[in-house]
C-alpha cells in the first residue's frame, strides 16, 4: 500500500477568516510580523493505487472550486 | 403536490420542513439510504449538519443513494429545494454553482433579515422567472425569513457570478446592510439555470406561522404546490 498525504488550503484569493483569526491571535502571545496565515486541511490515507488518488481528492477531500491540493508521497 | 423531505444522520430541520410541506400538499421523510423517493413530485433538503460536516459541509450528504435520485429528478425538472445546509449540498452535488464558506466574521448567526426576491433589480424573464418557487413573488418584493448557520457565505468566481446574475439565477439577495455573512453581491439564494433547483442560507420553513414573526416563507412552498409543472 502506498502511504500518501494530501494537503489542501483554501485558494489564492478566497477570505480564509480562521487564517486571519489565528493571524490577529499572535501578537498577543508574542509573535510579531506574521503573515499571510491559511488554514488547510491534511488528510493521510493508504492505497493500494496510488495513481487514483488525484481523482478522490477532485471528487471528494477538496473542492477544486474553492481549494487547491497537494498529494506527497510518505514513502521513502 | 406530494414532498418528500430527506433525512441525513445529523439533519435537525426536517420537522420543521414537512411541517412547511405539509401546509402545501402532502409530504413525507426520505432517509438518506433510500434510493427510492416514494414517488414525490418535489425534493427539499433541510438543515442541518449531515454526516456531521465532516470533511466540508454537504460533502458527504451529495455521495447518498437518495442524492442520486435527487440528481434524476432534478435533471427531469421536478422542483428541488435546499435549505442551508441543503443548499451546501447541492453545491457539493454541482446541481448548483458556487460554494459556501464559513461567515467572514466567524460568528454563527441567527437572526431575522431582509430578502429582495430576484435579485433588485430582477433581470427580464431568466431562471428567476421561470422558478416555481418564487411563483406568485414580484420581482424587487421584501421577504423577512430567519438565517441560522456558521457557513454561509456565498461564493464564486467573478465570470461565473456575472454568469448568474445574467441568466436571472439569483432567487433571493439580501437587501442593504442586511447581508450576515459576507456572501458575494449580496446573494442568499440561487437557482440553476433551468430553475426548478433552488438552494437558499435563510430558513423558509421556519417562517410559515405568524406566530414566529413572518410567514413569507410559507410563499416558496405554496408557489412551488400550486403552479403548473
Amino acid at each position: 500500500m502506498a502511504r500518501v498525504r494530501v494537503l489542501i488550503r483554501p485558494k489564492e484569493g478566497i477570505l480564509d477568516p480562521q487564517g486571519k483569526a489565528v493571524e490577529r491571535a499572535l501578537p498577543a502571545l508574542g509573535f510579531e510580523r506574521i503573515e499571510h496565515v491559511r488554514v488547510g486541511r491534511m488528510v493521510e490515507l493508504e492505497a493500494e493505487d496510488a495513481d487514483r488518488v488525484p481523482e478522490l481528492c477532485e471528487k471528494l477531500l477538496a473542492n477544486p472550486l474553492i481549494e487547491d491540493f497537494e498529494i506527497e508521497s510518505m514513502d521513502e | 403536490m406530494l414532498w418528500g423531505v430527506l433525512q441525513f444522520p445529523g439533519s435537525c430541520d426536517e420537522r420543521d420542513a414537512l411541517h412547511a410541506c405539509g401546509l402545501a400538499g402532502e409530504a413525507r421523510l426520505v432517509w438518506h439510504e433510500d434510493r427510492d423517493l416514494g414517488g414525490a413530485d418535489a425534493i427539499v433538503i433541510p438543515g442541518g449538519f449531515s454526516y456531521g460536516d465532516y470533511l466540508r459541509a454537504g460533502a458527504i450528504a451529495r455521495f447518498s443513494p437518495a442524492m442520486e435520485s435527487v440528481a434524476e429528478l432534478a435533471a427531469g425538472g421536478g422542483p428541488v429545494l435546499g435549505i442551508c445546509n441543503g443548499f451546501q449540498v447541492l453545491c457539493e452535488a454541482g446541481l448548483l454553482p458556487g460554494a459556501l464558506l464559513l461567515n467572514d466574521d466567524l460568528r454563527f448567526v441567527c437572526r431575522q433579515v431582509e430578502l429582495a426576491a430576484h435579485g433588485d433589480p430582477p433581470p427580464p424573464g431568466g431562471a428567476s422567472a421561470r422558478s416555481r418557487f418564487l411563483a406568485g413573488i414580484e420581482p424587487a418584493e421584501r421577504l423577512s425569513i430567519p438565517v441560522k448557520h456558521g457557513e454561509g457565505r456565498y461564493w464564486a468566481p467573478e465570470g461565473m457570478l456575472d454568469e448568474i446574475e445574467a441568466n436571472g439565477q439569483v432567487a433571493f439577495r439580501y437587501t442593504a446592510g442586511q447581508n450576515p455573512n459576507g456572501s458575494a453581491r449580496d446573494i442568499a439564494g440561487v437557482l440553476n439555470e433551468a430553475g426548478n433547483v433552488l438552494g437558499l442560507m435563510p430558513h423558509p420553513e421556519h417562517a410559515v406561522d405568524a406566530l414566529t414573526g413572518s410567514t413569507d416563507g410559507l410563499r416558496l412552498f405554496e408557489g412551488a404546490a400550486r403552479s403548473p409543472a
